[in-house]
């Protein structure tokens, strides 16, 4: 089956004219590079709402650190003074950048995947070439968290701009950010992948999931500040971990080093075991 | 040797056999239909074709292997034509070739030319740089017929090709299906439209309630299942079922439809005299070929399309 007869080498021929690699090699490649061919696609495609990427993620930290920073900020340093010894624009910069991009994959992580299974129906074409499902849902991860990437580094540039930085190691935000996104998203996407009808939990998962993170999760003040019987919304958010490990770079944050690496080991895992039950998920619905 | 054999197969859906025990085989370069009313089986027997529905029992081998154990290289070497579309309506003509193309591992180089030659194929050379929401329903089937053949496949699964498109659109499309054919690519082809198995397919099965009733060329179907001719007559929906006991003996069977009355026999225009003869006179009628909407009829007792 790998080998055509020479006799079928015809390039006036549509079917099998004999130029495309031997299916056997398609094949192949597909096994070991199927995860990467369905990222390239998504990449491709998301650059249909490439404007809508790029204003949200410039406007977004422009308006961010001008209100929350720069704004709040000179309120609580007049009240207050420092916020875990640092201005608050330096304490609340890099909880924006993070939640910010935690906040975006809510989004991505849920309607699109209801596209590919419902409404478009991009998971169906693609598992008809040699790209399992399993790996269709590790592709969409991959994309979505390398788009991030650039988004968190246009949000860092911002924060740079804004003085809301002091340390090189900073930088690392770039990934942190999109590591938390992925903590949160790719449960959220294996969430996803069990909704047949969108009616009105993605909405719900916004508004009483999302927001309730943003706001409690030790983005505008540290977790202490809340009574201790919140402070467990703080750990289980992905935001939470994320939130910290940039305040750890971002202006060296005094944490415990313990806790720094249970920071980076939840979110891993919980990254790590939305992709497995991503790609499990994906394999039941589109082999049924 | 067989591209794809199938024995005994059979998917459930819970209590449901949706492919109830089923074999066929498909020759290289054949075009083989699967004909049936909706829900028979059709697209679920496609699908495991191509490993996307797992089989309850039974065994398949499609190139001489389990879709199932090795779906990629099984797809490597197939063209799905799916009942959807699923098309990514953002990008444009081309994109889409190339990019579904890249689902192959197949160079853009190796995929600039090809999406060029397909999209002359296809007829839609002018919409190339189109985005496909632009594009009306048969361009869309044609597009998405194109994008099957990206990889060069030597099977392609075509799924309801021409549900909801116009008869013109239609035409058009059998066309560029026929042009496949004639380059010997074996076609796998459903749909409950009678006159698309017979334009398309050497070879079908008749598939209902999952199991596959009759298999044969379609003349071989008509020849076997039905008569040469058969005469439509109608007496008004009321008198249609009053007027039988009086037909009795002019046909070899008689159908009774709610609008019409379906007279089978050798010689339509013999029968029609026969009737008259006896003093009937229907409002109109009609003598036509037999076609494989009779063999359905007389397999499972309704119409194709309900």
């Amino acid at each position: 089956m790998t080998d055509r007869a020479p006799e079928l080498l015809d390039s006036n021929r549509l079917a099998y004219a004999g130029g495309a690699l031997p299916a056997a090699s398609q094949a192949r490649i597909g096994r070991r590079w199927g995860w990467w061919l369905y990222a390239e696609y998504r990449l491709t495609s998301m650059r249909a709402y490439l404007p809508t990427i790029l204003i949200r993620s410039i406007g977004l930290p422009l308006l961010y650190l001008s209100s929350m920073g720069l704004g709040l900020g000179a309120l609580v340093d007049s009240g207050a003074g420092r916020v875990e010894g640092v201005s608050y624009l330096v304490f609340v910069g890099p909880a924006l950048l993070v939640s910010s991009i935690v906040m975006e994959s809510s989004g991505e992580f849920t309607y699109p995947v209801m596209s590919g299974f419902k409404w478009q129906r991009h998971y169906f074409a693609a598992s008809a070439s040699p790209i399992t499902p399993g790996q269709v849902a590790v592709g969409e991860i991959v994309a979505v968290g390398l788009r991030f990437i650039p988004e968190a580094l246009l949000f860092w540039l911002a924060l740079v701009w804004f003085g809301g930085v002091t340390a090189p190691a900073s930088v690392l935000m770039v990934l942190i950010a999109p590591l938390a996104a992925l903590a949160f998203g790719a449960p959220l996407m294996a969430f996803a992948a069990t909704q047949t009808d969108e009616g009105s939990q993605f909405a719900f998962i916004q508004r009483f999931v999302v927001m309730p993170m943003f706001l409690f999760a030790g983005t505008f003040f540290p977790l202490s500040a809340m009574p201790t019987y919140l402070q467990w919304i703080g750990w289980i958010s992905p935001m939470w971990h994320g939130t910290q490990l940039a305040r750890v770079v971002g202006f060296g944050m005094t944490n415990p080093w313990w806790l720094t690496w249970l920071h980076l080991l939840v979110l891993v895992v919980a990254a790590g075991g939305g992709i497995v039950a991503s790609a499990r998920l994906f394999e039941r619905r589109l082999t049924r | 040797m067989s591209v794809i054999e199938a024995r005994a197969l059979v998917k459930s859906y819970g209590e449901l056999n949706a492919v109830d025990g089923i074999d066929f085989d498909v020759a290289p370069g054949e075009s083989f239909g699967l004909l049936g009313p909706n829900g028979a089986g059709k697209s679920t027997t496609m699908r495991m074709i191509g490993g996307t529905s797992l089989r309850t029992s039974g065994t398949l081998t499609v190139l001489g292997l389990d879709p199932e154990t090795h779906g990629p290289e099984v797809r490597a070497n197939l063209g799905v034509v799916p009942q959807q579309d699923n098309l990514d309506t953002e990008l444009r003509c081309r994109e889409n070739l190339i990019t579904y193309g890249r689902y192959f591992g197949l160079p853009r180089s190796y995929l600039r030319g090809r999406a060029d030659d397909l999209l002359a194929f296809a007829q839609l050379t002018d919409k190339a740089d189109e985005k496909v929401d632009n594009l009306s329903g048969g361009m869309k089937r044609r597009l998405t017929i194109a994008r099957g053949l990206i990889n060069e496949p030597r099977i392609l699964l075509l799924d309801e090709p021409t549900t909801g498109l116009d008869p013109q659109a239609r035409h058009i499309l059998w066309d560029r299906l026929f042009r496949l054919k004639e380059e010997g690519v074996t076609l796998v082809v459903t749909t409950h439209f009678m006159d698309e198995a017979e334009q398309l397919c050497d070879r079908l099965v008749v598939m209902d309630h999952g199991k596959i009733v009759a298999e044969g060329s379609p003349a071989q179907l008509i020849r076997r299942y039905s008569t040469r001719e058969v005469l439509e007559v109608r007496f008004g929906s009321d008198r249609n079922a009053a007027v039988v006991a009086q037909l009795d003996g002019v046909a070899e069977r008689i159908e009774v439809l709610p609008d019409r009355v379906l007279l089978y026999s050798a010689d339509g225009e013999a029968t029609l005299e026969q009737v008259t003869s006896r003093g009937l006179q229907p409002i109109t009628s009609l003598v036509r070929r037999s076609s494989l909407e009779d063999v359905f009829l007389r397999l499972t007792g309704r119409s194709l399309i309900d």
